[in-house]
């Protein structure tokens, strides 16, 4: 306990170093979809159920706290909390209805309650159609600190990441992600010993759903827009991409899960340029556009080979020896 | 003529668009359904195999000049024996696993699929021509009746009862719905399931082929085309349940029905009422109007 304990500490203070060494937006950018990611990892990580929707639940808050921000003038806490309930309030309705069934029906019902949120985003007056909120301001924090200094925004990101996180793992290690563990190994178990586990399910959703919602709204901040992109079911996709990738069920792999996926996205293009470069092949000039056909060949291997993770097999590895 | 201060001949026309849709619906819900029947798999890549239909009946007439009545044909065998690589080199390694990788693999196909299409032809569509023979109307009277979309109609249906047919009536079929009940008892009488599995997996994706090239002259041709649909087809899955292949075709038919009446009278509601209607279904009767809780 006492090793891991060293390890968060030192984790956090490369976290506080960090922008002096790294562009803080990349940073930024990481710790947003490394707390959706986590969030989402509540759910099928450590509950067992896979939602296809979360991106429904990300993009409203984005759009609400844009809304609210730039649009009626509210401070900035204020629109991360709306940000906040509106995700916890559609995942409420969603956790509601998807609960009622189960496994592979529970997947497609929230795909497809997302994509009506998309429908309705996409016709709503307030979220701007096509273009999305643009022009975003970050405001003052509490009327004192001001957010346009991308430092300062960075550490405001960093507690939010950071508080979540640790209320993540908490809930994980109480009695109440124990019963959550419980459904997920064993569901009929569970509910012969007497726990009604539909209301574990849908309160371990709704906290996803607020958590996502909090993601959502803090990115809407950092880049100061909203659009389509952010409740569209390829963002769904890739929050499963992300938790695959690390690992489901680990703490950490969500998070190195984003980090790999976001740097791949951005630094695709760089890097296809650069073997262009090298090997004098047109066609990898190319590939920062194909950043679709590269995530669905990870999701092929992780899928096939890879089930655990990143994180997953490193601890597997560690427990062999 | 009117009806609710509608007039009769565009209350006919969403009519016959609302079967067209809901054509299709059936089709891809009824492929759908006899996958996971037998694989308990959820096939994502529907959509894209779907989209993959439409491309190669375009990419035939343009680059081969195969013509549309060829293509109907060729194109889903093609297709078919495409789900059938699938279903050999990936999809079997996850059948003793939780049903879950099954969507994520066939997602992550859909990615790929989606992608190789977008990075030859973009996302904007490619127009694909209604074969001489059908194009024009028919004078109906009321309304003049397109001739491809009745053709769609007529066609869809054939094939969706052909599809009844030989599931629930023949000996084929009877091989297949006992695998569905217990692949294990049926493989001890001798019947080999491995050969089986890979044959409706097969059949299923020609079926989304199939409407993939019945749609290429209807909607364009586009890489994203068949994502769109895919949603909504789950949607209709969830509303119908899978237990049942009558079940399928019904709801599929009737869903596409009643988004078009929308569209008649309430239009922005057209692109969320199969949606709405799921979730009041999912509040009255959980498992479905067809399908039986396990």
């Amino acid at each position: 306990m006492t090793n891991s304990r060293i390890g968060y500490a030192i984790a956090l203070a490369a976290l506080i170093a960090a922008p002096f060494f790294v562009y803080p937006i990349f940073l930024m950018n990481v710790m947003c979809f490394a707390l959706f990611a986590s969030a989402f990892n509540l759910l099928i990580g450590y509950t067992g159920l896979l939602s296809f929707g979360h991106a429904a639940l990300f993009g409203s808050a984005a759009y609400v706290t844009g809304h609210v921000v730039s649009k009626m003038g509210l401070p900035v806490e204020v629109g991360i909390l709306l940000g906040t309930a509106t995700g916890a309030a559609i995942g409420l309705v969603m956790g509601l209805l998807a609960i009622r069934r189960t496994g592979i029906y529970f997947t497609m019902i929230t795909l497809a309650l997302a994509q009506m949120v998309y429908f309705i985003c996409l016709q709503a007056p307030f979220t701007g159609g096509e273009d999305g909120l643009q022009g975003v301001p970050r405001g003052k924090l509490l009327g004192v600190i001001n957010l346009s200094s991308d430092l300062n925004m960075y550490y405001v990101v960093l507690a939010i990441a950071v508080g979540s996180f640790a209320l993540i793992m908490r809930t994980v290690h109480s009695p109440f992600g124990r019963v959550m563990k419980a459904i997920k190994e064993n569901e009929p178990r569970a509910v012969s010993l007497g726990y009604d586990v539909n209301k574990y399910k849908l309160m371990a959703f709704v906290l996803s759903a607020a958590l996502s919602g909090l993601a959502g709204s803090t990115k809407t901040l950092v880049f100061g827009f909203a659009t389509l992109t952010d409740v569209h079911w390829n963002l769904s996709g890739l929050v499963v991409l992300m938790t695959l990738v690390g690992g489901l069920g680990t703490l950490l792999g969500p998070i190195v899960g984003a980090l790999i996926i976001i740097a791949l996205e951005n630094k695709l293009g760089d890097f296809g340029n650069w073997l262009a470069a090298a090997t004098s092949i047109e066609w990898f000039k190319s590939m920062g556009e194909s950043v679709t056909m590269l995530t669905g060949l990870i999701f092929i291997i992780c899928v096939l080979a890879f089930r655990r993770g990143i994180v997953g097999e490193i601890a597997a590895f560690f427990k062999r020896s | 003529m009117e009806i609710f201060g509608i007039p009769w001949p565009l209350m006919l026309s969403q009519l016959l668009l609302g079967l067209v849709n809901g054509s299709f619906y059936a089709m891809m819900s009824l492929g759908l359904a006899v996958i996971f029947g037998l694989l308990n798999i959820i096939n994502f890549a529907h959509g894209a195999l779907f989209m993959m239909g439409a491309f190669f009946a375009w990419m035939g007439l343009n680059y081969f000049g195969i013509n549309y009545w060829v293509a109907l044909f060729v194109v889903p065998v093609v297709v078919g024996i495409f789900g059938i690589l699938i279903e050999r080199s990936m999809l079997r390694w996850l059948y003793k696993l939780d049903h879950l990788y099954g969507l994520l693999l066939t997602f992550g196909i859909t990615l790929l699929l989606e992608g190789v299409f977008r990075s030859f032809y973009g996302v904007s569509g490619q127009p694909y021509q209604v074969p001489a023979l059908l194009s024009g109307a028919t004078d109906m009277g009321a309304l003049m009746l397109p001739n491809y979309r009745a053709w769609v109609v007529v066609a869809s249906l054939t094939v969706c009862f052909a599809t009844w047919f030989v599931i629930e009536r023949t000996k084929i079929g009877s091989y297949l719905r006992a695998g569905t009940e217990n692949p294990k008892m049926v493989e001890a009488f001798g019947i080999n399931v491995p050969v089986m599995v890979s044959l409706t997996y097969g059949f299923g994706v020609a079926l989304a082929a199939f409407a993939g090239v019945l749609a290429a002259p209807i909607m364009q041709v586009s890489s994203l085309m068949g994502s769109n649909l895919i949603i909504v087809v789950f949607a209709v899955v969830v509303i119908g349940g899978m237990g049942s292949i009558m079940g399928s075709i019904v709801t599929g038919l009737g869903l596409g029905v009643i988004e078009g009446f929308t569209r008649v009278f309430y239009p922005e509601l057209s692109a969320t009422v199969v949606f709405i209607l799921m979730a009041i279904v999912l509040l009255i009767r959980p498992a479905g109007l067809f399908g039986k809780e396990k």
